[in-house]
């Protein structure tokens, strides 16, 4: 837990730097977070997955697991690793301010 | 001393039951969720978990299988295997574990390789053509271990 400046503004992050309050997002906010983590470059498609992330989590309380998003998203499991290749379910979590997904798939 | 995060996995998958299968799946898939380079290996029985002709078909073991909880004359009666098997397919299907064909599919689109063992290939007498259409390759021992360089092994 700790207070972190993104964008400006002070955001409240858990341990794994996951912001804490859904809230408190926004995107330039999901911009700096990206650059953090070597995309400094959002194009459509990660757009697409963030913002299919926040609607996500906004419906069912629960972060989409990398399965989910190849069959809901529109973006393939292929692109999604090629997007995020850091992990795609965990990274675009992180840029996108909902919390770490649990699933083990 | 801090810890150092695992780069690279290679998971050798050497058991053709439903539970001998499942595990190294989900541990390759979770690796590259992750970020962690992976590659799979097939060897003996696991084999048939890229086998065309068996992959969709993969059993849970009836018998022997202290874990069931079933007394093991219960497990030698024709269709116990295939009914374990169908339950478990449900339990895991709830629970968003996929069925092993799309699951490998999934695990191939992560990047992560999908490798035969040669001599296995050799003792059953198969081809490349008896494989699923992901394979990365059919393989030695000691390609193997050239692949795993620097990583951690993993046996199933």
């Amino acid at each position: 837990m700790g207070l972190k400046e993104y964008a400006g503004k002070q955001i409240e992050i858990d341990d794994d730097g996951f912001v804490v309050n859904v809230s408190d997002w926004n995107e330039e906010i999901a911009k700096a977070i990206a650059a953090e983590n070597s995309l400094t470059n959002l194009n459509a498609q990660h757009w697409q997955v963030i913002n299919f992330m926040r609607k996500k989590f906004t419906e069912d309380g629960d972060t989409p697991s990398v399965r989910a998003l190849g069959k809901l998203s529109g973006v393939s499991i292929k692109e999604l690793y090629e997007l995020f290749p850091k992990g795609p379910a965990k990274l675009a979590a992180k840029i996108a301010g909902v919390p770490k997904p649990r699933g083990c798939i | 001393m801090s810890k150092e995060a695992i780069e690279r996995v290679s998971i050798i998958i050497s058991k053709g039951s439903l539970e001998g299968v499942y595990p190294g799946l989900i541990m390759a898939n979770g690796a590259r969720m992750e970020g962690i380079e992976a590659n799979l290996f097939f060897t003996f029985f696991g084999m048939d978990a890229i086998n065309k002709s068996h992959y969709e078909n993969i059993k849970v073991a009836a018998v022997g299988n202290p874990g069931l909880h079933i007394p093991t004359l219960l497990g030698c009666i024709p269709g116990m295997s295939a009914l374990i098997t169908s339950q478990m397919n449900k339990t895991m299907a709830k629970l968003d574990i996929p069925p092993i064909p799309e699951f490998l599919e999934m695990i191939a689109d992560s990047g992560a390789g999908i490798y035969a063992c040669q001599a296995t290939v050799e003792m059953f007498k198969l081809k490349k053509e008896n494989f699923i259409s992901q394979l990365s390759g059919i393989i030695t021992v000691g390609e193997f271990y050239q692949m795993a360089a620097g990583g951690q092994i993993v046996f199933t």
